[in-house]
């Protein structure tokens, strides 16, 4: 059952996709669920997804966070009539580059090898958190070589 | 399946990220990579290739523009001299300050986009129905589609948007005239030409705070300047000269009072929308409903409305389109690597601007279906051509 990053490249399948809704009982923050959706019941163990989730939760409260590098922020952008996004990076843009670090890392090395791939949520409006469940291959029969022919003609 | 979508496949195994020999068709959907703004779904318009947007009807828009030009011309050419001669100097340059940052915020309303939510995958959207018609009955009509949520002990209902094939999330509106959900939906602006909604309220707040601050100013400076010259006079002059004045009369209350008013919606954490239907006034539910979203701190409110990070755009304008594929195939912008690994980026994020030719990377590994799916979810014939 191992896949690794290239293999899904080569010959993808993908069975399904299970999306991971916002959580807004906290407001309009951005938040996302934590419960373990059943599609993913087999895939991947529940401690390990729910991290996944609980880690980028933490992220996108450090971007939202209200506070005093925020004000200033604001308060900056206010006094240069907003012309200062122009040329800097606002917290939010900089937090959702680690996000996408962040989200890149997990895929080489939790989810490609189970057969699964996260979405950045930036990608779908920070609704939903997108997971790509591939088909359950039994052999490991492809090697990631480049020749792809061998890994589409499994189908 | 036939072979010769493994050809197209093949030179990406390639160590040199540009290969040379493509198969026709794939040239030919390299050539036309078009951005998102291009098959956006909704009714604005764009301009810059991309990097401004606004609503369709801009109609008035040069209207307001061109009142505060003029009034504030007719100011400076008539009635600064005088108030320079026997005042002080610092009138007309307070007043170009006030006209500046009035004009700059009036420009970054019109053409900042406001919170536009694209629109669900069809995945996505399918995922949703499924959910839906997995909760209902097949015995008799379904109910509304609502979902309760409960937000800081207050129960919300959000409503499902038959458009964007999404349930809106809380303070989310649909506004038709710019066919788009909005998030923290305002109002929809016709002087600016635009939705204001949560990420450009807070220049629409230092809008309208800056052109009262330069209605009043030039108001009342045209009326000093009246006063102290004591003369009456007659005759197309004296009209054109005292025009800023009456401009100024007629537009400083409703500017004021709208002034008044959104400052109350700031202390508070109210939209206008929210306020003009009365969701958290409690008149008919009889129960304790206040507002979820507000600090209950006056400060607060104002800080986290108008000094509160500024989100990015979630539509992603600049960005090309990729080309998706039936949902029984993968397609994945890829970063082709000198061959390392970890050089892969699997997760498709923001597209970056110097990747102008990452669909040429994508894993066709079917031949392409009659639709091809976009991100906005909708059938994009062109991007076959």
């Amino acid at each position: 059952m191992f896949h690794n990053l290239q293999e899904l490249r080569q010959s993808p399948s993908l069975a399904t996709k299970v999306f991971i809704q916002r959580d807004y009982s906290e407001g309009t923050v951005c938040r996302f669920q934590i419960k373990f959706p059943s599609e993913l019941g087999s895939r991947i163990e529940r401690t390990l997804f729910e991290d996944t989730v609980k880690t980028l939760n933490t992220y996108y409260a450090e971007a939202e966070k209200v506070g005093g590098q925020s004000y200033m922020e604001g308060c900056l952008a206010c006094a240069t009539a907003y012309f200062i996004f122009l040329c800097m990076e606002t917290r939010y843009e900089k937090v959702l580059k680690k996000i996408s670090g962040y989200i890149q890392e997990q895929n080489e090395k939790i989810y490609a090898p189970r057969g699964l791939l996260l979405t950045d949520p930036v990608e779908r409006g920070m609704r939903v958190i997108e997971v790509s469940v591939f088909e359950d291959r039994g052999s490991s029969g492809s090697s990631p070589s480049s020749n792809v022919s061998s890994g589409i003609s499994q189908r | 399946m036939n072979n010769c979508e493994y050809q197209q496949i093949e030179p990406l195994s390639l160590p040199n990220p540009t290969p040379p020999p493509r198969p026709a068709a794939v040239e030919e959907e390299e050539e036309k990579a078009r951005r998102k703004w291009e098959v956006f779904p909704g009714k604005n318009r764009f301009y810059c290739d991309g990097r401004f947007i606004v609503a369709q009807q801009s109609g008035v828009l040069p209207l307001t523009l061109g009142l505060i030009l003029v009034t504030t011309v007719l100011f400076f050419v008539f009635d600064c001299p005088f108030l320079v001669k026997h005042l002080t100097v610092f009138i007309p340059a307070i007043g170009g300050v006030l006209f500046v940052f009035a004009v700059i915020s009036l420009l970054q309303t019109s053409f900042t986009d406001p919170g536009i939510l694209p629109r669900a995958t069809p995945d996505e959207a399918a995922y949703i129905e499924k959910q839906i018609d997995n909760s209902g009955s097949s015995t008799y009509q379904p109910p509304p589609r609502t979902k309760e949520v409960v937000i800081n002990q207050q129960v919300v209902k959000l409503k499902y948007c038959f458009t964007c094939k999404m349930f809106r999330p809380p303070r989310t509106s649909h506004c038709s005239l710019c066919d788009n959900c909005v998030e923290r939906f305002d109002h929809h602006c016709p002087w600016v030409g635009n939705c204001v909604g949560k990420r450009n309220y807070r220049f629409f707040y230092t809008f309208i705070v800056s052109l009262s601050f330069l209605t009043a100013f030039i108001f009342g400076c045209v009326a000093t300047h009246l006063a102290l010259r004591a003369q009456g006079g007659r005759g197309l002059i004296f009209a054109l000269q005292e025009s800023p004045l009456v401009i100024c009369f007629l537009s400083v209350w409703s500017i004021l009072g709208l002034s008044g008013f959104h400052t109350y919606l700031v202390a508070s954490n109210l939209t206008t929308n929210e306020d003009i239907k009365g969701s958290w006034s409690g008149k008919s539910e009889a129960e304790d409903t206040g507002n979820p979203y507000s600090y209950n701190n006056i400060l607060t409110n104002c800080c986290s409305v108008l000094c509160g990070p500024m989100p990015p755009s979630l539509i992603d304008r600049r960005g090309f389109v990729p080309v998706e594929q039936s949902s029984q195939t993968v397609s994945m912008e890829m970063v082709l690597p000198m061959p390392a690994a970890k050089e892969i980026k699997v997760v498709g994020g923001p597209t970056p601007s110097q990747l102008p030719p990452s669909r040429a990377l994508q894993v066709p590994s079917s031949p392409l279906p009659a639709t091809p799916l976009s991100l906005t979810g909708r059938p994009q014939f062109s991007c076959l051509f």
